[in-house]
């Protein structure tokens, strides 16, 4: 059994603009879309540039467009589609080769909302944190930083300097652990024309995370969060 | 070429390297320190580990057991000074993640849980949930940012060491988007590029996994040590690899053959512990290569099933109940559902051993200083001493942090006060590199890369395997020069600059069979049975520790072979005895 792969393929060395190369690819049941282009690349051409390492959807690296959604290559199976599939490098990322983005502007933005823990104890022992105070965060500590819901999120394409989906979940990690002292430093940035209120709840961020880690919930949990840190500036002397 | 001066680089970006840029930051604000990786920091393997990370934590544990387990864990191979300073600094190092904001799992009071792990007495390891690795990862990323000191340099890949009279000077790199070359200098080197499990066929490493590291020391001459024992994680998934974290077990899941029996009874892990209440050092939680070793045999004795092709037993967790799973193994659940289409509430999961650790490699200090002054080696490319010929599950999460912090500190407190802006001998070395770079582009050939990768994964999987004998480690001796040879008549046909896979691939493959070779050599000369390294040959399947009480030393001779030499074992007060565990060990005790 065979598929049509069908891969946007961008070199800048040479072309003006991606264009796309049809392959032939056998699969079975368990053949994920990484599977694939590792066929394409070991197999009919060795100059298919893309990311990969764990194969099981916790290192992040291997983020695509497949037929138009953002989906992380190795848990994304042939199975599901139809005869033909099209790949392309994730969008609203500059592209540096084929399905390779340039994702330094999402580290910027992850640096840029402090996703650290702040926090002045000098204590030598652990904090006590019950698992109660555990589950407010844990989810959002989750987010395995693969750019999905960047390529979903129509107001970081048309702004690259909203901070983003996984960069709010971050600040909101912080922001929610009970250790953290560092709210009032955070905010700013989640407050700025950036922050939380350039998201317009359309949601799809949370549809294509692997993880279901429901980012537009965070950005909402940030707007409330803001909405009250303005109200407390308003009436502070 | 580009150059840059630097004071402290580190090469890789996963919890060792993200620790030691850290600790030398902390200790030397006004440092550079740049973190070079050949991926983002954050894909780095140490995000795939799942179980915890280990240290004496409950009032009823002890320094010393922790200490009794790992040397005899390791078979007596381990260096026990070392472990005495591991096991003392452990637990602070588990704190300042916890400082830092590692969401380890708690107990209803709000302290810290910690579950079962094999080969260890009690209970002692951290976790946060069964994505410890990844949590850990992410945290060090995450803190790494707090440090202006630390510079990232994201997907450099380095392609030598630029070395002058046994001191470090530097690296070249290649920027992996632009495909420029770096001449990076600098008076202190940390290099913790992880192990080399790639080089075999099954394994739960990711593709990064190519033992990079450890081949650009050896190419100067320091020593990887103790090559020969390669870890078998008993529980992969069949085909993939994929991990299943051993905390499966710890949390109570069993392991059946074909008929549902337990077997692991039959090979002295024994006697059978009840159905939910396992017991350390019984059953599931022996230690990782006698686990390995039973499927082996059960393999032989056709006591294993089949699922598409690959002899598998299972793993079963059923009798965990759905929200146990949820809350301890929630990863498990979701790989195997997807990887495997078996829900563990419902089924068990087939699975069989697959590579999971290099316990050997660049021979280190406890800092962690090499034989080439200002070069460092940490985490899993390093052979600190703490594994021997097995390493027990979750010390070397906790060995990343400890080592890792070390090495950091030590560069850091030993910066020269001028470091130098050029060098002619690194510049004359880089030179060098530059052409052999460009001597191996060509035109396309009847060979791939991909398949001299697969036939040197298939050689050692079948020479360098669970069991190994001396006619199989010499044909697989044979191919992994024949495919050097092949190797070095091969080019690469892509020449483009930006993010040249092939190019990439063809690196990494030279890099990995040089170790393979390491490995091979030194596991053929060991004529003993040892924790991982076991054999079949007769006379030698049992541990010999008149002749063999000492580490491999494999060193790159002049004409490219690997010369092995041998180093004592430092034994500070648990002397060499019968390694036991189940109903043997309490006989013993």
């Amino acid at each position: 059994m065979e598929k049509t792969i069908i891969i946007q393929r961008y070199n800048p060395e040479q072309d003006q603009a991606p264009s796309a190369k049809r392959y032939q690819v056998p699969f079975d049941h368990s053949t994920s879309v990484l599977d694939a282009l590792l066929y394409i690349q070991q197999q009919l051409d060795p100059t298919l540039a893309f990311r990969w390492s764990c194969r099981m959807a916790i290192c992040g690296s291997c983020g695509v467009m497949v037929n138009k959604i953002p989906k992380l290559g190795c848990k994304t199976f042939l199975r599901d589609y139809p005869a033909e599939l099209t790949i392309s490098a994730l969008d609203h990322f500059p592209i540096e080769k084929d399905l390779i983005s340039d994702m330094a502007v999402f580290l910027d933005h992850l640096q840029a909302v402090k996703p650290y823990l702040i926090n002045d104890s000098q204590n030598t022992e652990p904090h006590r944190q019950t698992p109660a105070q555990l589950k407010k965060y844990q989810k959002f500590s989750s987010c395995i930083n693969c750019g999905l819901c960047y390529a979903a999120c129509p107001q970081f394409g048309l702004n690259p300097e909203f901070l983003g989906p996984a960069a709010i979940v971050t600040a909101q990690r912080y922001n929610l652990d009970s250790r953290d002292q560092g709210k009032a430093q955070r905010m700013p940035q989640l407050n700025g024309k950036n922050g939380v209120w350039a998201c317009t709840f359309v949601g799809f961020c949370a549809d294509v995370c692997p993880k279901q880690l429901d980012p537009a919930a965070a950005v909402n949990q940030g707007k409330v969060a803001s909405a009250t840190d303005m109200l407390i500036s308003i009436f502070k002397p | 070429m580009q150059i840059i001066t630097t004071d402290i680089i580190v090469v890789g970006g996963g919890g060792a390297g993200l620790r030691a840029a850290i600790a030398a930051a902390e200790t030397r604000p006004d440092a550079r320190i740049s973190l070079l990786s050949k991926v983002y920091p954050m894909r780095s393997h140490t995000v795939a580990a799942e179980g915890g990370a280990a240290a004496v934590t409950l009032a009823e544990d002890s320094l010393d057991a922790h200490f009794q387990d790992t040397v005899a864990g390791s078979d007596w191979l381990a260096d026990q000074l070392v472990v005495e300073h591991f096991v003392k600094a452990a637990y602070q190092e588990l704190v300042q993640l916890e400082h830092w904001g590692c969401p380890w799992s708690r107990k209803a009071d709000g302290s810290i849980q910690v579950r079962r792990f094999g080969g260890m007495k009690t209970e002692r390891t951290w976790f946060a949930a069964d994505k410890t690795g990844f949590h850990i990862l992410h945290t060090l990323f995450q803190t790494s940012m707090k440090y202006p000191a630390i510079r990232r340099l994201d997907e450099f890949f380095v392609l030598d060491l630029l070395v002058s009279e046994q001191q470090v000077l530097g690296v070249l790199a290649l920027q992996l988007n632009s495909g420029e070359l770096f001449q990076i200098l600098a008076p202190k080197v940390i290099l913790a590029t992880g192990g080399a499990g790639r080089l075999f066929h099954y394994n739960t490493n990711g593709g990064i996994v190519t033992g990079d590291g450890m081949a650009l020391a050896y190419r100067h001459g320091v020593a990887l040590r103790d090559m020969e024992f390669v870890q078998y994680h008993p529980t992969g998934l069949p085909g993939s690899g994929i991990l299943i974290t051993e905390a499966a077990r710890g949390e109570g899941g069993i392991l059946l053959n074909k008929d549902g029996y337990r077997y692991l009874q039959d090979y002295g892990l024994g006697p059978e512990t009840p159905l939910g209440q396992p017991q350390n050092k019984y059953m599931e939680l022996g230690p990782r290569d006698k686990l390995s070793q039973a499927f082996w045999q059960q393999q032989q004795a056709g006591l294993t099933a089949d699922y598409q092709g690959h002899a598998v037993v299972y793993l079963d967790l059923r009798h965990l109940g759905v929200q146990k799973l949820a809350e301890r193994l929630p990863f498990i659940c979701e790989l195997s559902r997807s990887y495997v289409n078996i829900d563990p509430v419902q089924q068990p999961i087939p699975i069989r051993p697959a590579v999971h650790y290099t316990m050997g490699g660049i021979l280190t200090e406890l800092q962690g200083e090499t034989s080439i002054s200002g070069l460092y080696a940490v985490g899993e490319c390093a052979s600190v001493g703490l594994h021997g010929a097995n390493r027990l599950g979750s010390n070397s999460l906790t060995e990343l942090l400890v080592f890792g912090k070390a090495a950091g500190e030590h560069a850091a407190q030993s910066l020269p006060p001028m470091p130098r802006s050029q060098s002619t001998a690194a510049t004359e070395q880089a030179q060098t590199q530059q052409r052999r770079l460009a001597s191996l582009f060509g035109g396309k050939q009847q060979q791939s890369i991909a398949s001299l990768r697969k036939a040197m994964t298939l050689a050692m999987e079948q020479g360098c395997g669970i069991y190994r004998d001396e006619q199989g480690m010499q044909q697989c001796r044979t191919t992994l020069v024949s495919l050097q040879q092949q190797l070095a008549g091969l080019k690469v046909s892509d020449h483009s600059k930006v993010f040249n896979a092939e190019l990439i691939q063809y690196l990494e493959l030279s890099f990995g069979l040089e170790v393979a070779l390491t490995l091979c050599e030194s596991a053929l000369a060991r004529k003993e049975s040892r924790g991982a390294h076991q054999r079949l040959d007769p006379g030698l399947t049992q541990r010999n520790d008149q002749d063999f009480l000492q580490h491999t030393l494999a060193y790159r001779a002049a004409d490219g072979r690997v010369a092995l030499r041998y180093q004592p074992v430092r034994i500070t007060c648990l002397p060499p005895a019968a390694r036991v565990y189940g109903a043997a060990a309490k006989q013993g005790a």
